[in-house]
């Protein structure tokens, strides 16, 4: 199986902060935005973000929250594995707020589905926004594109990428990897 | 990733420590969704599910009804006291007959034990035992143990007193099996005409001093007399009872600890437990019913997974 590395932990690091500056230029205070990363990976790459919006350009009270999509998802009893819930954190109403989804890696698109029709269970979002690390181009079954994207990647469909941060793997970093 | 090692439910007894664990786990999940505005998921949406009850029941049935509906799939319900049962319809023609409308999954009551087990072995379906006749009752003994956990922070270690009619519960026997599978002491405290000669077999402590049994305890559940399943006198009267085994504010006081109360339901108030004692804040009552919803799901989609498309 080979590994590929097609972001190091500097450039995570860079593009992290890239997108940060896109949010504040299209949300301003965040007062009427919440983010909300996609369980189970996504949640990794919306903390960060908060920390980095919050520390780094001393935005305050960001409202960012968990959604996990595992019971909306369109595959239930079709794949070998069964599926397994993770937790839900959305202690805010999104009701007429400006929605950012955040998840590592946008494939397929039937995530976004999922996140699409779960969120509609905390209320009718004014408008709802997708922010990805990385953009799997010309992978996509649904009509499904990212507002906001880390690196657009051209993969073939029997390799798989891989995210890895710090706190959970012990690095930042992106892999393609051969399955 | 794990999945249930059954294919049905049939009682606490087929299941292992794991499976437990990963039903409280899903549990978590769908006790989230049902506190969300809108309480439903789409994840069953092709599953068809019967709900056969040949025995009376409020509560358990309303429960699973509920947590079918929240997991968007189809249902349809069947009481055996409007049915050609009573014309004698065998049990396995009646579920056949249920099953050739192409119904996926079967959550049955029988007033028979062992009416779940007989039916896994001639149906193709996934069969969910709501109650067998006084044999196992298996969703009420998880939920039970699942308010046990959200009380506690864990069932390991705890002592559980199950208090009342042990003869005709087949809430106790679930109960038994489930609380020991996670480590739980258990006793049980009745008159002596109500536990079973068995019962010692089980690993259980057996007292028939309430007073002594709520000392021991962490946590007391409180059965109804089932009066509907005694044949014979089982004890002098009610009121008798209620001065032995019921439990009231004054006997919970008069502990230098504070215990939880629990009790399956319908409860006969003034008998096995006061009101003040059901309405106050040891009692987990209403924990139990909420939580039977969020378990029943977690149940219902572990055992939906595993059916094949």
């Amino acid at each position: 199986m080979s590994h590929k590395v097609l972001l190091n932990s500097k450039e995570v690091n860079i593009i992290l902060h890239r997108l940060a500056c896109q949010l504040i230029e299209n949300h301003d205070d965040f007062s009427e935005t919440v983010l909300i990363g996609i369980q189970p990976r996504g949640k990794f790459l919306a903390d960060r973000l908060a920390q980095i919006l919050t520390d780094d350009y001393k935005i305050k009270n960001i409202q960012l929250g968990h959604l996990d999509i595992t019971f909306f998802r369109d595959d239930f009893r079709r794949g070998d594995k069964p599926l397994e819930a993770n937790t839900t954190i959305i202690s805010f109403i999104v009701e007429d707020k400006n929605v950012v989804f955040i998840d590592d890696v946008l494939y397929t698109g039937r995530s976004i589905r999922s996140a699409l029709t779960a969120i509609q269970s905390f209320g009718r979002p004014k408008d709802i926004e997708l922010l990805t690390l990385i953009d799997r181009r010309f992978s996509r079954h649904l009509p499904i594109q990212p507002n906001y994207r880390g690196r657009q990647v051209d993969a073939i469909d029997n390799q798989k990428v891989i995210v890895k941060w710090l706190e959970n793997e012990g690095e930042d970093a992106v892999y393609l990897v051969d399955k | 990733m794990s999945e249930l090692s059954v294919n049905h439910l049939l009682g606490i007894k087929y299941l292992t420590k794991q499976d437990i664990d990963l039903i409280f786990e899903t549990a978590d999940q769908f006790k989230e969704v049902i506190n969300r505005p809108i309480k439903k998921v789409p994840s069953l949406r092709d599953i068809t599910i019967a709900n056969l009850f040949f025995e009376n029941s409020t509560r358990t049935k309303l429960s699973f009804e509920l947590a079918e509906k929240r997991l968007s799939a189809d249902v349809i319900n069947f009481s055996a006291s409007q049915s050609s049962v009573k014309k004698g319809e065998t049990l396995i023609d009646t579920v056949n007959n249920i099953l050739s409308m192409k119904v996926d999954m079967v959550v049955m009551r029988h007033p028979n034990p062992g009416a779940g087990v007989f039916l896994s072995k001639h149906v193709n379906a996934s069969i969910i035992n709501a109650g067998d006749g006084a044999h196992e009752h298996p969703t009420q003994a998880l939920l039970d143990s699942y308010s046990i956990r959200e009380k506690l922070g864990t069932v390991k270690g705890k002592n559980v007193v199950i208090v009342g009619d042990i003869l005709h519960s087949r809430v106790a026997l679930s109960n038994i099996y489930a609380l020991q599978l996670q480590g739980a002491n258990v006793m049980v405290c009745g008159p002596k005409t109500l536990l079973p000669k068995y019962i010692k077999d089980l690993g259980v402590k057996v007292e028939t001093n309430l007073k002594k049994a709520l000392e021991w305890c962490d946590v007391a559940n409180m059965l109804r007399v089932q009066n509907e399943r005694m044949d014979i006198s089982y004890f002098p009267s009610t009121r008798e009872y209620t001065q032995q085994f019921g439990v009231n504010k004054e006997l919970l006081d008069s502990l230098n600890k504070e215990i939880v109360i629990m009790h399956p339901g319908p409860i006969n108030r003034g008998v096995e437990i006061t009101s003040d004692v059901a309405d106050s804040k040891q009692a987990i009552i209403l924990n139990q019913v909420e939580n039977g919803v969020a378990v029943r799901m977690a149940v219902i989609y572990l055992l939906a997974s595993k059916i094949k498309q």
